[in-house]
């Protein structure tokens, strides 16, 4: 094993497991920033430039300021007193360790995979650029389609409703308070305005 | 001869690694590049400064830094000294810290800045033969690679435990999201018309012809918009007057590096010149021509000579900018961002594509088509955006 790629898996691992337990969100969120960028690496030591180079564009750019904002608007940002960890996490971890075992004896002894090295397949950006427009054009304009409709939804959602609001003006050195004239009930259009100002 | 000359770095290069045994030679060769960089965009960064506030001074009118020169001696160099006691006074102040910041990651936060903007560097073509990674996807990683920024900018502002650096980090954040956007649509036209993401093909694509008049893509429709388009969102990139909202003196004292003095506060300083170096040697690569010469009888001249000068133009428009127009308020930015800009970039895009396929028709009219369709689009949106701002003679009012 290259020791790049140990130096890798080493910081990768460090930082997802500090993203875990760590008490300050906001902490969390920077180590799980790193472990993108860890991931980032290990696509790169592959030789897959366009994955690696997106999960840092998408992820360490966009996804970690995502969720650092998320906390942001949601939390105090204390960290809290207690512990992480629940009381029955070593249940868990032994749970963990017991599904790792069966999954990894199971591929290990299975017979269905070819036993045979597949040479690597190129991938280059280039390739993936002609494939995405002649194959896979469909998909890719539907996830397009897809992403606009979200996109829209969001600017629905931000969208600042207007509201009537009170205008002030300024007269004879004063503010007055004018009343919004777009009262819909007839009888206060017949009525004369609430004048405020003017007795002011 | 010139062609030496041209060379003059590349062959040094290979002289100095030839005295290494094979094995060693990749590394080294990579190590002396580093020192390169190291060496010559933080010497860029110091002399710019000295210009930025003399060439400020000048349009001020007034004089700006006049006085250091060589100790001991007579000689004033007319104020160009001035960086050295800057640095000097940067390294020996007092590093002050919050009590309450966050420790750690007050302390990585510059370090983090520097780390994403050296890293762009390695994919620019600084001349002929002079890239250091070569990536197929080299302006995917200048890109992605630069996104990386705006975690530093959160860390410096989130861990001061200060308001006006957690202001200044989310108007950074804002403005930095909302204005990548204009700035990778108007490179994908570049990269639609050459058909490669690698930097080095982009220039070589740039570097033919005719009658003496190279094809730089600012000589198109398309990449005069996309230049335009480029260098307004760079502008907002490394967060420069008119868009020097995250750090408005007036409003937040400094946003997010209010907290930081000494040294941390010059690596931030440091971060955003080079930021601002690498961002404008992209545009210089996408547009203008990279290292190339613009007429073909100054192609003797070498070619990082062409980078270094184009470079030093374009930061030159940036400081002239900077002491001309006054800041921009907050919605006027976002509005400028993704009611103007986008729709544009977007048009070019379409416009890209139109070009392309007009080149099968002789003569002019894929100019005057592309032409039309931008200036149209220039005016439309420039309309829509005035509309209800009622703007017009400017009446002061005062109080009583």
């Amino acid at each position: 094993m290259p020791i790049t790629l140990i130096l890798t898996a080493v910081v990768l691992l460090f930082a997802a497991v500090a993203a875990m337990s760590l008490r300050n969100l906001v902490h969390c969120a920077l180590m799980l920033a790193i472990s993108f960028s860890g991931i980032a690496a290990i696509y790169l030591q592959l030789n897959a430039e366009f994955v690696g180079f997106t999960e840092i564009l998408v992820y360490v750019g966009a996804v970690a300021i995502l969720i650092v904002m998320a906390i942001l608007l949601t939390r105090s940002g204390e960290a809290p007193d207690r512990s992480v960890l629940t009381s029955g996490w070593a249940a868990g971890v032994a749970v963990t360790a017991m599904v790792f075992v069966i999954l990894g004896w199971a591929i290990l002894n299975s017979t269905g995979l070819p036993p045979t090295v597949t040479p690597a397949p190129s991938a280059t950006v280039k390739n993936i650029g002609d494939v995405l427009m002649t194959t896979y054009v469909l998909p890719l304009e539907i996830i397009a389609l897809m992403l606009t409709a979200a996109m829209i939804g969001a600017v629905i959602i931000a969208f600042r409703e207007e509201e009537p609001k009170e205008k002030t003006k300024m007269e004879d050195g004063r503010w007055k308070v004018e009343q919004p004239s777009t009262l819909s009930t007839p009888a206060s259009s017949l009525q004369p305005p609430a004048s405020t100002g003017e007795k002011a | 001869m010139f062609d030496k000359l041209d060379q003059i770095f590349v062959t040094a290069l290979h002289w100095l690694v030839g005295f290494l045994p094979e094995a060693w030679r990749p590394a080294a060769s990579s190590l002396i590049c580093i020192a390169f960089i190291l060496m010559v965009f933080p010497a860029l960064f110091s002399i710019v400064t000295i210009f930025e506030r003399k060439g400020i001074g000048r349009i001020q009118n007034r004089y700006g830094p006049n006085r250091v020169g060589i100790p001991f001696t007579k000689i004033r160099l007319a104020g160009f000294g001035q960086f050295l006691p800057d640095g000097l006074k940067m390294l020996t102040k007092e590093d002050i810290v919050p009590r309450n910041a966050d420790h750690i990651v007050h302390f990585l936060a510059p370090v983090v800045l520097l780390i994403p903007v050296l890293l762009t560097y390695a994919v620019l073509p600084f001349g002929k033969n002079m890239t250091l990674a070569d990536y197929d996807a080299g302006l995917l990683f200048f890109l992605a690679v630069g996104g990386a920024v705006e975690v530093s900018v959160f860390m410096a502002g989130w861990s001061s435990r200060n308001k006006y650096s957690l202001l200044g980090a989310m108007r950074a954040i804002a403005q930095m999201l909302s204005y990548e956007i204009p700035l990778i649509l108007s490179a994908v036209t570049v990269v639609m018309m050459v058909g490669s993401l690698n930097l080095s093909k982009i220039v070589e694509d740039q570097n033919q012809y005719t009658f003496g008049l190279a094809h730089w893509h600012v000589f198109t429709p398309w990449g005069l918009a996309g230049f335009l388009l480029f260098f307004v969102a760079s502008l907002a990139e490394s967060n420069r007057t008119p868009f020097d909202l995250p750090e408005a003196e007036s409003e937040i004292i400094a946003g997010y590096f209010t907290e930081y003095s000494g040294f941390k506060f010059a690596l931030f300083f440091l971060g955003e010149y080079l930021g601002m170096f690498a961002i404008t040697g992209l545009g210089i690569t996408l547009f203008l021509g990279g290292w190339t010469a613009p007429l073909a009888c100054l192609q003797w001249i070498p070619s990082y000579v062409w980078f270094l000068s184009k470079i030093l133009a374009i930061v030159f428009v940036f400081i002239w900018i900077r002491a001309t127009l006054p800041r921009l308020r907050m919605d006027q930015l976002m509005n400028f961002a993704w009611k103007f800009m986008l729709p544009l970039a977007l048009i070019n895009i379409v416009v890209a594509g139109i070009w392309h396929y007009m080149a099968l028709l002789p003569g002019w009219e894929r100019w005057l088509v592309c032409s039309a369709i931008l200036a149209g689009a220039y005016v439309m949106f420039g309309l829509g955006l005035m509309h209800r701002q009622k703007l017009g003679t400017r009446v002061y009012k005062f109080a009583e």
